[in-house]
């Protein structure tokens, strides 16, 4: 299973995050620091794999944001770049033209999105478009702000 | 006013925030408005809120105090508000905070929701944070959806299911039949969840690998429909129907075949179909491929199977994708123990990864080369590590010269060579190799005894190009002083012959004892070479007797304890001099074993076993008493005993009580000379950090005036990990009226008093 994905830019700072394992706050600090770190120092057309503690970390850079995950042993590295590459498929036929900016200023669709594609650390919809039809009908379940107050509180 | 621009508009603030103090400001004030927020009643900017919240957190600022609003909006019946909070529960709860537990209940209720939306969000959630005993709890919950729903809920629940079985193993039993039955699905997503379910439920349970191993046919049916299939665009990746879940397939058939004739026969045909068949232009199909090749190797496939997936690796090697070269040569690893000589046959490319631009890759070479050292391919290989090590990377310098040396160790050709390879190590990466190679390359050299000669002129070469590598140096310096005579003889078998006086050789050691390149355990090497050398050349004695006693007031207290200890030997012992160093090799390893060695010779030569004896400790034999007798005249350093700090009349002390490998017992003793009482004496001290420290209680705080008293501190120090020993000591103490403070930093430590 995959333990977590990061986003990150090239100054390192943190796009998004989704942890499907349980580890403390300053853990989590700590990992994501190294992450940045080793992912960032990497030579550009370098391999996109390395090895951190017990655990395989495969990174792909698109445009300015670097996706990385931490994997277990016995995931399939190669098939994880092709994870990677459909999730950022998946923003870009939501957004249109995704690019950071569109993540850092809608990050809960892009958690909304990850949330349709993985789960529990493994691919939960291999259809290119399940995921997006998903996104649309769950969108006109979003009430408008007259629904919204009409609605008792609990 | 669309009440998600107000998000939007926040953290266009913080973006625009210049320094960090001022992104720091304006959170703070964000985050008190939206504490005061979810204080106050419901006004339709709850969500929003949150949403802000879970902004600010993952900028790296606390947001604990969101974790109650979480639950409450969870429990709203607002979509929006469930959306948030849900996504806040999976990013600010996990199982250790005690307020997850007050989301079970309304999980369970949206379990149940009318809407499957609402159901997934439930789903979701509990499958990214849910705690083994909500997970106890739902379990019932999640087999139901599991039977009983359309694929939307399927496919969660089965993820959802999987978590649980993670949890707690033993519901692994709860979901068997659901998931056997979810293999009739025809929906991609439902498929791939049971298929990932299935793996779970038999890597933790050998009774239901035992049952699924009868799904064996019906996966391969699954399999070979989606390698024979035609275009489909929902599935389709770079021509490869559904990567995603042939992957997993394969991985649940390579669990299923383990140890099982029966299953692997079944799967044979498909595993060199899809070998065979698989485009692996596209990163998608090597994915598949890859698996497949993993696959063949660990279930019991017949040989030609097996060489069909070795070649495939092989192809990989030559790819010019880095990634796929890494993929294979992690894999070739694998197999290298079961497949030897499969893997050798590709010897050639893998060690032209050796050479590659990237770190990921040239590692990844390195280990597989190791491994794949043997006493046939010893010569060639080790020219090609030899010549890795030259440009290798520094993080794999140590790990390559400790490598070589295991190999050079198991399958050296012959000692020559070894002596060679290890020199040549020496020469290129001397300062990465492990401490234990000065005194095994010692011994390596003592016992080819052929040898000497030949190695005492390449070492005698090897020093006077280049004394800045210190296990190199020690080693040069140890084999002159010990075989300094077939130096001068000048004629040698193996190699060229050279003329070298006894003023070169003295040259060589004086410029390793005065470069100030030389550690002092290279220093101390070098002294005891040029003592040595005292018995074995007749012309220059006195330029031997004359370096020795300049390093008699040496700064570093072990060289000169060394040098005023071989000027006695000059003065007093003449006679000894010879027959204590005809007798035979001491270790390197301390100081003081050399002195028992030069000097309780009994003219019987040492037997060179002698070179792996750790010393015992003070008087363990009888040389050393006879040491005692011998050194008892000696008063010119006070044994044991060294002054650190000496400053206002006062004096301060070390004397070394004892010594073991990990640590030792140290006594601070202080003395005053001046006319007045020291007072308010205290001493603190600083180690490196891997040293524990714990010093005593003085015996006091007052030194006496005129020498008529002193105070003592023992000091206790622990060094597990063998790091140099250094301590800085702060002394402080008032001295008529005026408060003194000083460091003294201490390298050094004598020896352990007798």
């Amino acid at each position: 299973m995959m333990r977590f994905l990061l986003l990150f830019s090239r100054q390192g700072k943190l796009r998004l995050q989704k942890w499907f394992i349980t580890v403390t706050e300053r853990e989590k600090k700590k990992m994501i620091r190294d992450m940045t770190l080793m992912v960032l120092a990497r030579p550009p057309r370098s391999c996109n794999f390395l090895h951190w503690r017990d655990l395989k970390i495969v990174y792909k850079r698109y445009a300015s944001l670097y996706f990385c995950c931490g994997l277990e042993e016995h995931d399939n590295e190669l098939l994880t770049l092709e994870i990677l590459h459909r999730y950022v498929e998946l923003l870009d036929k939501y957004f249109g033209n995704v690019c950071e900016l569109d993540i850092i200023f809608n990050f809960e669709k892009a958690y909304f999105i990850l949330d349709e594609f993985l789960m529990g650390g493994e691919i939960l919809e291999t259809s290119k478009t399940a995921v997006g039809t998903a996104m649309e009908e769950a969108a006109t379940l979003q009430e408008t702000m007259e629904e919204y107050m009409s609605k008792p509180t609990f | 006013m669309s009440p998600s621009v107000r998000l939007q508009e926040m953290i266009r603030v913080i973006r625009g925030a210049r320094t960090q103090g001022e992104e720091r400001g304006v959170i703070q004030r964000e985050c008190a408005a939206i504490r005061a927020q979810f204080r106050q009643a419901d006004n339709g900017t709850r969500s929003h809120n949150l949403a802000k919240l879970l902004y600010v957190h993952m900028l790296g600022y606390p947001a604990h105090f969101g974790q109650m609003e979480c639950v409450r909006l969870i429990a709203s019946p607002r979509y929006n508000e469930k959306r948030v909070g849900y996504l806040g529960a999976m990013m600010l709860l996990d199982e250790k905070q005690d307020a997850s537990l007050l989301i079970t209940n309304s999980i369970k209720n949206d379990l149940s929701h009318n809407s499957q939306y609402v159901q997934s969000l439930a789903l979701c959630t509990l499958a990214c944070m849910g705690s083994a005993e909500m997970c106890r709890d739902l379990a019932p919950e999640i087999d139901r959806l599991l039977r009983a729903s359309n694929s939307y809920i399927k496919k969660k629940a089965a993820l959802c299911a999987v978590h649980i079985v993670r949890k707690v193993p033993d519901l692994g039993e709860l979901f068997t039949p659901a998931a056997r039955s979810l293999l009739c699905e025809k929906n991609h997503g439902v498929l791939h969840g049971a298929v990932v379910l299935i793996t779970e439920l038999c890597e933790r349970n050998p009774d239901t690998l035992e049952q699924f191993r009868k799904v064996v046919p019906e996966l391969v049916q699954i399999m070979k429909g989606l390698v024979m299939s035609g275009y489909s665009p929902e599935h389709n990746v770079a021509g490869i129907s559904d990567p995603f879940l042939q992957v997993r397939i394969l991985r649940l058939l390579r669990i299923l075949g383990r140890n099982n004739d029966t299953a692997s026969d079944a799967m044979n045909d498909l595993l060199a179909q899809v070998a065979t068949n698989t485009d692996s232009s596209k990163t998608a199909g090597s994915a598949v491929l890859y698996e497949t090749v993993l696959t063949v190797m660990d279930i019991k496939s017949e040989s030609g199977l097996r060489v069909l997936a070795v070649n495939i690796l092989g192809r990989f090697l030559l790819n010019n994708d880095r990634n796929i070269r890494y993929i294979s040569m992690t894999s070739l690893q694998k197999i290298v123990q079961t497949d030897h000589n499969a893997v050798q046959r590709h010897r050639g490319t893998i060690v032209d990864c050796l050479k590659d631009q990237d770190a990921s890759v040239k590692r990844r070479a390195l280990e597989l080369s190791l491994a794949l050292v043997s006493a046939v391919n010893i010569r060639s290989l080790m020219k090609e590590l030899l010549l890795f090590l030259s440009s290798c990377p520094p993080e794999l310098r140590a790990h390559t010269t400790s490598g070589i040396f295991n190999a050079a160790e198991r399958y050296a050709p012959s000692q020559r060579w070894h002596i060679d390879t290890i020199l040549h190590v020496l020469t290129t990466a001397g300062g990465d190799v492990r401490d234990e190679t000065v005194p095994n390359l010692i011994q390596l050299i003592t016992t080819a005894t052929e040898l000497h000669c030949y190695t005492v002129h390449k070492l005698y070469r090897a020093l006077i190009t280049d004394i800045s590598v210190q296990s190199l140096v020690q080693v040069a310096c140890w084999c002159i002083g010990e075989y300094g005579d077939l130096l001068l003889r000048g004629e040698c078998e193996e190699t060229e012959p050279v003329q070298v006086t006894e003023d070169d050789v003295l040259d060589a050691l004086e410029t390793v004892l005065q470069s100030h390149m030389s550690s002092p355990a290279t220093r101390g090497f070098a002294l005891t070479a040029t003592m040595k050398l005292s018995t074995r050349i007749t012309h220059n004695v006195d330029r031997i007797r004359s370096i020795v006693s300049i390093y008699g007031s040496c700064i570093d207290v072990e060289l000169q304890q060394r040098a005023v200890e071989y000027n006695a030997l000059f003065k007093k012992y003449d006679h000894m001099r010879y027959r204590g160093s005809v007798c035979g090799a001491p270790s390197p390893s301390l100081e003081v074993c050399d002195l028992l060695d030069l000097l309780g010779g009994s003219g019987e030569p040492v037997p060179s076993s002698g070179l792996s004896h750790t010393v015992p400790g003070p008087a363990t034999s009888t040389s050393g008493g006879d040491l005692l007798d011998l050194l008892g005249g000696l008063d010119a350093v006070e044994r044991g005993s060294v002054k650190v700090y000496e400053k206002n009349g006062v004096t301060l002390k070390l004397q070394t009580d004892s010594q073991t490998d990990t640590g030792m017992t140290i006594t601070l003793t202080a003395t005053n000379s001046t006319d007045g009482d020291i007072t308010s004496l205290t001493l603190q001290a600083a180690v490196p950090k891997s040293v524990q420290l714990q010093m005593k209680a003085p015996s006091g705080d007052v030194i006496p005036a005129r020498g008529l008293g002193l105070v003592t501190q023992t000091v206790l120090l622990n060094n597990p990990n063998k790091v140099s020993l250094k301590m800085r000591v702060r002394v402080c103490y008032s001295s008529q009226g005026a408060v003194c403070q000083d460091t003294v930093q201490i390298d050094s430590f004598p020896s352990p008093a007798w």
